[in-house]
């Protein structure tokens, strides 16, 4: 059974993944949910990578969603260590409430 | 077979994408992360990269998002108020998040020639040894950028030791 699928649907599946991403990291209040819309922006991104590495038969994509996979890992590690500290701070996850730089 | 995939998997995707966009908890919004990054392993794998797949479901919803549950029960995060005062948001991020789908889908869809003529393979068994292609590459060509990636894990470690720690 050979059912094809374009490479145009799943990137245009990862551009619908972006969009949700950006209008969620846009919309929403609480910083921990702002952060994990940023991680799905990511993965949509890492799903355009894969996608042009499986059309073109080249490794380069996959290397490249390896080297973001790092990144993220060490993004998340470091965003959510500083959420931690903001909280200790402030007492709260808002972002209305966070928009002065003074700790 | 992977059309079906891309069907099933696909619309899972979107529909924990768009409930995270929902849930006002941010624990619901971890839980449909989650949702979302393995149905994206699924996609990966029907694309013949099996060792990003095992790596999405390990490092993606294993470790990062065991993280993020962990911190959201440490800082005991409750339903996120609605906004008050200006609705910007609202205003910007809708039109904002549907004008950047539309820009990208219009780029795909008329450059669709452009990305080669050759549809995505229907089989999934086809693609050659994934991970020994990857290592080779990645452990000769690309060896510096692996190593510095370790330094780079190292001093988040060590940043967010010390971002979180208790001042005294």
């Amino acid at each position: 059974m050979h059912t094809e699928v374009p490479i145009a649907a799943y990137l245009i599946l990862a551009a619908i993944l972006f969009s949700i991403g950006v209008g969620a990291f846009l919309i929403k209040r609480n910083l921990i949910s702002i952060f994990m819309s940023i991680e799905l922006m990511l993965n949509a991104v890492n799903l355009t990578f894969v996608a042009f590495a499986h059309q073109w038969h080249q490794i380069s994509g996959q290397i490249f969603v390896f080297f973001v996979m790092v990144v993220a890992a060490a993004e998340a590690a470091v965003g959510l260590a500083i959420i931690i500290a903001i909280f200790r701070t402030r007492q709260t996850l808002n972002v209305d409430q966070v928009d002065l730089m003074k700790l | 077979m992977q059309l079906a995939l891309f069907i099933i998997f696909g619309a899972l995707a979107v529909a924990g994408a768009l409930n995270l966009l929902w849930q006002r908890h941010p624990i619901n919004s971890a839980l449909s992360l989650v949702v979302v990054m393995l149905s994206l392993a699924v996609l990966y794998w029907s694309l013949g990269a099996e060792f990003l797949a095992a790596a999405q479901v390990i490092v993606y919803s294993g470790a990062i998002m065991v993280f993020f549950v962990f911190v959201i029960m440490l800082l005991n995060a409750g339903e996120e108020e609605r906004t008050h005062g200006s609705r910007a948001a609202y205003l910007a991020g809708v039109p904002g998040a549907t004008a950047i789908f539309c820009v990208l889908s219009f780029v795909f869809l008329t450059e669709r020639h452009a990305f080669g003529g050759s549809n995505i393979g229907g089989y999934l068994s086809h693609a050659t040894n994934n991970i020994a292609e990857l290592s080779e590459v990645l452990f000769t060509k690309l060896l510096l950028p692996f190593e510095v990636t370790s330094v780079l894990i190292l001093i988040a470690i060590l940043g967010a030791v010390v971002l979180a720690r208790k001042e005294r």
